[in-house]
């Protein structure tokens, strides 16, 4: 017998009981479904993050005092007074290193800011004109901080957007003058607004040059120095010698730690990837259920089916295409199943993009592979028993019976 | 064509031993008419079973056209079920869901006959039964001849050279019984060995050969 006439024959039996088939169908549309959509959310939020971590720069490197003890926390907790600071001569040190495309040194506080009868508290960032680039931040409005040496504490600022708004309202910001703390700066630039940046608003922030927020803040140390690599290749080497070249300026001891982008987002893509392929994989559990759903109506199919079974056989039929032509059934049954479980699992992830415009949710394509050819497998084993009970009928006895 | 050598078959029912046949002997040349008759239980299908290779003997030998065939895998059985043989049922056996025309087809589907010339065939074997106008009729649509006279259709579409037919009038009228039994004797006549069990004893008388059994053994056998 042709696969052809296998198919035509076992889509004859199908499509002489749909209700049957379509239930069946149906129960494994479901399974594959939920296997694309649950992976379609978990590489939605993987992705997510991501290209989160993918704003600030995955050539980024952080250099802080203190040292962790357990690699991957953060050790914000230790930077105390208890080690050596890092000081700005660090930073351009630093960013004489090979490899280094750029640095900005950071320091953070809060101060409140005020023009005319307006003020509010606002998150204060003491950095140098680099800082732009390494945050991919992008200017509204006139030009970042000015470059030059760092200890220079020129009193210019610039403004995120929501701090303008709420200073200026529709009024001209650029060139005006605005109070920080007890000194006086000139709005040099406005950001542009960007939103949310890992938790981080710079809409909200304000920022002055380095040396003029250590004097504000009354310190010699820095926060943070923000490292640029020139590529990601070199990402690991500028780690080795920026810790290097720390170490012997600070007296041959090891004080700081370096955070690379890079390694954070690769745990971050390991804890999301083992997420997705456990939702995938309890997801594809249901399919298992569609399997034996299908085991139990083909097996009494086959009961129903005897006499047609025997007459097949009396026709000719040899055992082999017996089981083909049960196994062809299960197999057009799972197709379709996974047919439908494809268009209801794409139509129910674009719906959930709609809901969540954030995500990406898009099924991964190896996650709709795995769906459908795990639906196939299913149906084709799960259908083996009854197909190879058919296949083992006594002929002569089945065609006794009517 | 046929030589059967103490062919025996025992079923096991329970704890009992039912000997369904003892013994049998035949030889049956092509191109005879055979009819077999006997009391209800005496055997007459399982021999027809065994005949149509649709089961196994516990002892014995089957030589079919020359070919010992009682010990053929289940893939060469059906080969020569295919090639040679034709059955014809008591309850028809047709598949409900598929036309006349489709259940005709059947044996040369299975035994992958190209589309275009199993439409040509199925065309010419309805015709030749007196049914081409019923071709796209469904069996719960066809009455008791008309089912039959499908099955013999179906039987006769790989140009089998041995028919076996268990009481194929069983379930007719005698009017259509009559019927059916013309067409398998005009295929007898073209040259097909033609096995009939029936309990019909006109049928019977009909037969070039009768052969009578009783309780597993052929205990008489003439023309
Ligand atoms: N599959 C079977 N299992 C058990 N007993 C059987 C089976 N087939 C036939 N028999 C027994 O074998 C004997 C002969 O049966 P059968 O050949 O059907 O007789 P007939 O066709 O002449 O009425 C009967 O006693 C019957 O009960
Ligand atoms: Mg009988």
């Amino acid at each position: 017998m042709t696969l052809r006439d296998t198919l035509a024959l076992a889509w004859g039996s199908l499509a002489h009981q749909p209700r049957r088939t379509l239930l069946i169908a149906l129960a494994m549309s479901i399974g594959v479904g939920a296997v694309v959509v649950l992976t379609a959310l978990g590489e939605g939020a993987r992705r997510y993050v991501l290209e989160q971590f993918a704003s600030l720069g995955t050539n980024l490197l952080i250099v802080l005092p203190g040292r962790a003890e357990t690699s991957g926390m953060a050790p914000g907790v230790l930077t105390g007074q208890t080690t050596r600071a890092l000081t700005l001569a660090d930073a351009d040190a630093v960013m004489r290193l090979r490899g280094v495309a750029r640095a900005a040194p950071l320091n953070v506080g809060v101060a409140r800011v005020s023009r005319g009868g307006l003020s509010r508290e606002v998150v204060l960032l003491g950095s140098t004109a680099d800082m732009l680039e390494i945050r991919h931040m992008r200017l509204g409005q006139g030009r970042y901080l000015p470059p030059g040496p760092s200890n220079q504490a020129t009193p210019v600022c610039v403004l995120g957007e929501r701090i303008r708004a709420e200073l200026f309202g529709a009024g001209n910001a650029l060139g005006e003058w605005v109070r920080i703390g007890d000194r006086r700066f000139r709005v040099v630039g406005i950001l542009a607004s960007q939103g949310q940046q890992m938790g981080f608003n710079t809409d909200e922030t304000v920022a002055i040059p380095v040396a003029a927020a250590q004097q504000l803040f009354n310190t010699e140390s820095l926060f943070r120095i923000l490292v640029e690599a020139r590529g990601r290749a070199a990402v690991p080497e500028v780690r080795a010698s920026v810790l290097e070249l720390l170490k012997t300026r600070h007296e041959g001891e090891a004080d700081v730690t370096v955070i690379t982008q890079d390694a954070v987002l690769a745990t971050f893509d390991r804890i999301l990837t083992a997420l997705t392929l456990a939702v995938a994989g309890i997801a594809a559990i249901s399919l298992g259920v569609a399997g034996v759903l299908i085991m139990n109506v083909m097996l009494v199919s086959v009961a129903q089916r005897r006499s047609e079974i025997g007459l097949l056989k009396a026709l000719g039929a040899p055992a082999a295409s017996v089981r083909r032509l049960f196994l062809a059934e299960a197999g057009l049954i799972s197709l379709l199943g996974a047919a439908g479980g494809l268009i209801l699992g794409l139509a129910a992830s674009f719906a959930l993009g709609r809901i969540y415009p954030a995500l990406p949710i898009i099924p991964p394509l190896w996650a709709v592979a795995a769906a459908v050819a795990t639906a196939l497998v299913a149906g084709m084993l799960f259908a083996w028993l009854p197909a190879r009970r058919a296949a083992k009928l006594d002929a002569a006895l089945a065609l006794a019976r009517r | 064509m046929i030589e059967l050598d103490r062919l025996s078959r025992t079923f096991q029912v329970g704890d009992q031993h039912v000997h369904a046949l003892r013994e049998v002997s035949l030889s049956i040349a092509a191109g005879e008419f055979v009819s077999i008759m006997g009391p209800s239980g005496s055997g007459k299908s399982t021999l027809l079973n065994l005949l149509g290779l649709l089961d196994r003997p516990d002892s014995g030998t089957y030589r079919l056209d020359g070919a010992d065939v009682t010990d053929l895998g289940d893939a060469e059985t059906a080969r020569v079920r295919r090639e040679k043989i034709g059955f014809v049922f008591q309850f028809f056996h047709l598949v409900p869901r598929l036309t006349a025309a489709g259940n005709v087809a059947l044996p040369m589907l299975l035994a992958g006959v190209a589309p275009a010339e199993r439409k040509a065939r199925v065309a010419q074997l309805l015709a030749d039964v007196g049914l081409s106008e019923r071709a796209d009729h469904l069996p719960s649509q066809l009455s008791g001849g008309q089912l039959q006279r499908v099955a013999i259709a179906r039987a006769m579409s790989m140009s089998p050279a041995l028919l076996l037919a268990d009481e194929p009038t069983g379930n007719l009228d005698r009017a259509t019984g009559r019927e059916v039994l013309a067409l398998l004797e005009d295929l007898n006549q073209r040259g097909m060995t033609l096995i009939v069990v029936t309990h019909d004893q006109e049928i019977g008388a009909r037969a070039g050969r009768r052969i009578v059994m009783e309780d597993g053994r052929v205990v008489e056998d003439g023309a």
